[in-house]
């Protein structure tokens, strides 16, 4: 964006610094939600269902409030009805009767919370969940989505077992039921997605005539796994109610946007809600705008008149926090004798749990469509209603699942064409400003803003050895190495959010951040760029976040790895306010036009004579004085009405900045990572080491290395995870999931690290965004996973394994097919 | 709660001790952490078991007085009587290592060390490693200068345990590094960047 070119001069942005927030990690005094404590304080425990899917006949609970200490039981009909909600596009959503309400009298998994006590210590709330009288009549369940789709299969909720899409529009998706017929079933093949009807499906292009001419079709079915997201901090709340309004302390991702989510659920306005959140204890898209389940407590310190402590367990974080919808994909694919991508006919079931629609299925056939723009495109998908844990988003929610599909079959495609399996991710990745999903109703279809992905292959290629790594001599036994490569994306960016700052009359610069700060660092990153637009030193900028009470800009919700994009636009968009508000304050006190001035060095001067001037200091008092704007007495109209809160109490304290951002944007910001990895197979055990991993990122400009480094390699490891290790077991019998503990589905552990990492950035910078920066923090995840997958089957040999993550099991199985028998069908949790 | 339930599902040709049984292995019958005691002042407690006695620990250099009851965790005790926050429950079952102190120069998972068993031993916390001036311990300033850690949560076990490491080894290599901390989640698996920061930290105590 070359008109704000002399608006914007990177100093501070991209270098590394030491975020404030980091000080108080290392040295035990960062509070999360679990470390606050209020005087009087009550605890809280939950009675969860033992059931997959009944419902409460008989429940007492005159026993348990006789026990000396318990103030005070919520049940779910106690529960507020949820409220419709509109979008900041003005869209009225509806409270969904299927969604999650935190507690219920009709559990849909095992772990779904019945009721809550309160009570003066957990000792005596647990005698009171003891106390409780209830009694179940079980209703049938269903575990694995295929068997839902089966003619009798049974039905994950008793109106249905899919996510219908709206019949017409303007309504929404509404729950149904799907199934399908034996016949279909029948005419898979062994480890073949059946294809019965469809729920959702859109196309492009003409898909047959490409098929036609493709010199190679494949036909692939695979699994991706369920895998819960495991943030180390559960999702402990403690809340209560002062002066009419709800003050409550969670872990959340978002700060700002998790006030009008709690407002809903809890049907209040969110004007009475004073969110605190300095600190989360992890997130990966579990707590994007917390979870319902944090209202509980608020309706318990209500009722009981005290503040109350929800502590939550690591077995219950693993019932009531959110995991990744497992996927079954299959996809028919034609390439041309190049590699190149002909035609892609995609079709997924999804496993989306019990509740509210996810979006993976979805995403992933976008994701397909731009990463490896297919020339013709069919998707298709149906999102089935299972009696398994609650879904929600994580990290590159739908863009991993595309990439674990889609990453091997690209390699595997190479293998029968005799290519080198980077050219066919090359030949194949997209380019500029490269189309992305469906045709819209004018014909034409969205696109990126910009993609330097063979670039990243380029570079990743060279940095990771990939041409000498082919050509090398095969290990002795029993060893066998393995190289893959893979690319991976996601959304990494949106627009029109606040910023908000004020000039204080000392001359500082005091940032009203309402990011969440989840661990990325993108709440202190992002305002690097504001200091660098204002030409202001880093130790004269304070920011206040993770308390509404500070008075915070509205912003996006930190999640899907927007804010480094979102709010870096708006934090300039803010700074332009406020350099505009400063050379007419100087205008008016100096005499002249504004633009006679220019800013430097906290001050504003005349650009004839550097010496007639004001300094920061002296334009917040004058701001003051003048009142208006430019104190924060009037506000915008375009911002948020949150924002205009936050401004309001924030008047007379000195200039006030606020703007949103209203910079053009053309397509849609996506992200683009580059992953290259070596692996080598113990064929006696079925053990494999990850000796050699490369990422390299297409993510516009790098705003701060070392936070960008960490994404980098905390993300892969996420993808890692999923190609190795994590998945969830279940009873199918009783319906009960036996991964319940760390040690049952077990995160990477620091010796999971590869042995040798290293990172790079093409750096290019993003030209639809003004700063240039698109967010990191989702594709490697997703290309990380397709790396291993794609290695795995170089070591292996094709048509190996169905299933991820890849087990010793699986590796015996493929070595030893005679000897060892893998799990069968196309299960996820087996 | 009545266990009416457990017969009417009970699945053809099981009996009903072996649906139990099932039941149990799956641990679904209720939620079940271990359990966090009052705050100070709170009423008396109700249960028979909970007898506290009043013992002197040492914690971070001081001495502590403090009301223990005989199932108490360490953990529990330094955070809910003595206020000390920074470690963390992550799992409460010596999983994830967020809770990691040192008693004498060694870590230790306080969610499964009973807080009697520590006395006359020297506990320290993540609190204790500062002075009291703000100044970092080495450590924590090697890390704080290569900016180790993302969410945090799982900084102070980490920091502990590599601090009774590096007592032991005060010179290990990146690899030896890393199985000393192997008992420690980090659950955003930043362990790249935190191996390059506790291995800063590791240089500067060398220097003293």
């Amino acid at each position: 964006m070359p008109q704000n070119d002399t608006l914007f001069t990177p100093r501070l942005t991209g270098q590394n610094y030491t975020t404030p927030d980091l000080r108080a990690k290392l040295t035990g005094t960062a509070r999360f939600a679990e470390d606050l404590q209020a005087e009087g304080m009550l605890v809280c425990r939950l009675l969860t269902s033992p059931l997959p899917h009944a419902r409460v006949t008989h429940l007492d609970t005159k026993a348990a409030l006789t026990i000396p200490g318990v103030r005070a039981i919520l049940t779910a009909d106690e529960l507020p009805p949820p409220a419709d909600f509109v979008t900041d596009r003005g869209e009225m959503i509806k409270a969904s009767p299927w969604a999650e309400r935190g507690l219920t009298m009709e559990p849909l998994f095992q772990g779904e919370p019945i009721l809550a006590v309160a009570a003066i210590d957990e000792a005596t709330a647990a005698a009171a969940i003891e106390a409780i009288e209830v009694s179940f009549d079980p209703l049938p369940f269903v575990i694995d989505p295929l068997d839902s789709l089966r003619p009798e299969g049974p039905n994950a909720r008793t109106d249905g077992n899919v996510w219908l899409p709206p019949g017409k529009p303007g309504e929404q998706a509404k729950v149904g039921e799907l199934k399908w017929t034996s016949a279909e079933f029948e005419a898979a093949g062994k480890d073949q997605l059946p294809l019965g009807k469809a729920g959702n499906e859109w196309a492009y292009g003409d898909l047959e005539a490409e098929m036609a001419q493709a010199a190679l079709i494949l036909d692939e079915t695979f699994v991706t796994p369920n895998v819960s997201h495991q943030t180390l901090e559960t999702r402990s709340t403690l809340a209560w109610w002062e002066n009419g309004k709800l003050h409550i302390a969670v872990g959340t991702q978002s700060t700002i946007q998790t006030v009008p989510a709690l407002a809903r659920w809890l049907n209040m306005a969110p004007d009475d809600i004073v969110l605190i959140s300095e600190y989360t204890g992890g997130g990966f898209g579990g707590k994007g705008t917390a979870s319902v389940t944090a209202i509980i407590p608020a309706l318990l310190a209500k009722k009981a008149n005290a503040p109350v402590m929800l502590r939550i367990s690591r077995e219950d974080e693993q019932a009531i926090g959110r995991a990744r919808p497992s996927l079954v994909g299959r996809m028919r694919a034609g390439f041309s004798q190049e590699g190149r991508l002909l035609g892609l006919d995609m079709f997924v079931v999804m496993d989306n749990g019990p509740y509210e629609e996810q979006h993976d299925a979805a995403t992933s056939g976008r994701m397909a469509s731009l990463l490896y723009q297919p020339q013709a495109m069919r998707w298709r998908s149906v999102t089935v209603l299972t009696n398994t844990l609650v879904r929600g988003f994580q990290t590159a929610p739908g863009g991993l699942q595309a990439c674990a599909l889609m990453g091997p079959m690209l390699a595997k495609a190479a293998r029968k064409l005799n290519l080198d399996p980077l050219e066919i991710c090359r030949i194949n990745a997209p380019e500029g400003q490269a189309p992305v999903g469906p045709l819209k109703t004018d014909g034409s279809r969205d696109v990126a803003t910009s993609a330097f992905v063979k670039q990243a292959l380029d570079q990743g290629a060279q940095a990771f050895g990939w041409q000498g790594r082919r050509s090398r001599p095969a290990l002795n036994h029993p060893l066998r190495r393995g190289i893959g490569v893979a690319t991976g994306c996601f959304v990494a960016g949106t627009i029109g959010f606040d910023g908000l700052f004020v000039i204080t009359p000392e001359g500082k610069l005091r940032i009203h951040c309402g990011i969440g700060n989840l661990g990325t660092e993108s709440f202190s990153d992002v305002q690097r760029v504001v200091a660098d637009a204002m030409d202001m030193p880093w130790e004269s900028c304070e920011i206040l976040w993770g308390n509404t009470g500070k008075h915070l800009a509205w912003s996006c919700v930190s999640g899907g790895s927007q804010t480094i994009h979102s709010m870096s636009r708006a934090g300039l968009a803010a700074s332009l306010d406020a350099r505009a508000k400063i050379m007419e304050i100087a205008a008016k006190s100096l005499g002249g036009a504004p633009e006679d001035f220019a800013i430097a060095n906290q001050r504003v001067f005349r650009k004839t004579n550097n010496g007639e001037g004001l300094s920061f200091a002296e334009v917040a008092r004058k701001a003051i004085a003048l009142g208006g704007a430019y104190d924060g007495h009037e506000c915008p109209n375009d911002v948020n009405k949150m924002t205009k809160k936050s401004v309001a109490a924030l008047a007379g304290q000195g200039l006030v900045a606020v703007a949103r951002d209203t910079f053009p944007r053309e397509g849609q910001t996506f992200s683009f990572v580059a992953a290259f990895a070596e692996i080598e197979v113990d064929t006696e055990t079925g053990m494999y080491r990850i000796v050699d991993f490369h990422a390299e990122a297409d993510a516009g400009v790098v705003v701060h290395p070392r936070a960008f480094a960490g994404q980098m390699g905390g993300r892969s490891m996420f993808g890692i995870g999923h190609a190795t290790r994590q998945k969830w077991f279940y009873d199918y019998e009783h319906g009960m999931p036996v991964s319940r503990r760390f040690y049952q589905t077990r995160p990477p552990t620091v010796l999971c690290f590869p042995e040798k990492f290293t990172w790079g950035a093409v750096g290019l910078p993003d030209p639809q965004t003004p700063t240039g920066a698109r967010g990191i923090g989702e594709p490697p995840t997703a290309a990380a996973c397709a790396a291993i997958l794609c290695a795995l089957s170089d070591a292996l040999g094709d048509d190996k394994f169905v299933r991820a993550p890849v087990l010793a099991d699986a590796v015996l199985a493929a070595i030893e097919p005679e000897t060892w028998h893998p799990a069968t069908g196309l299960a996820a949790n087996v | 709660m009545n266990a009416s339930i457990l017969e009417t599902i009970r699945p053809a040709g099981m009996t009903r001790r072996q649906f139990i049984k099932s039941v149990i292995a799956a641990g679904a019958v209720s939620s079940c952490g271990l359990l966090h005691f009052k705050p100070a002042g709170a009423a008396p407690k109700t249960s028979p078991e909970a007898v506290e006695r009043l013992i002197t620990l040492s914690v971070n250099g001081q001495q502590r007085r403090v009301d223990v009851m005989p199932q108490e965790t360490l953990a529990q005790t330094l955070r809910n009587k003595l206020g000390l926050m920074g470690l963390k429950i992550g799992c409460d079952r010596g999983e994830c290592g967020a809770c990691t102190v040192l008693i004498d120069d060694v870590p230790h998972y306080s969610c499964s060390i009973l807080t009697h068993s520590v006395r006359g031993k020297n506990v320290l916390t993540i609190e204790g490693l500062a002075r009291s001036d703000g100044t970092l311990h080495p450590l924590q300033q090697g890390v704080l200068d290569e900016q180790g850690f993302q969410c945090g949560y799982c900084a102070p076990g980490f920091l502990m345990s590599t601090l009774g490491y590096l007592k032991a080894n005060p010179n290990p290599n990146r690899q030896e590094l890393a199985h000393a901390v192997s008992g420690n989640l980090c659950r955003c698996l930043d362990y790249d960047k935190i191996l390059t920061a506790l291995m800063r930290g590791a240089e500067y105590m060398r220097k003293g």
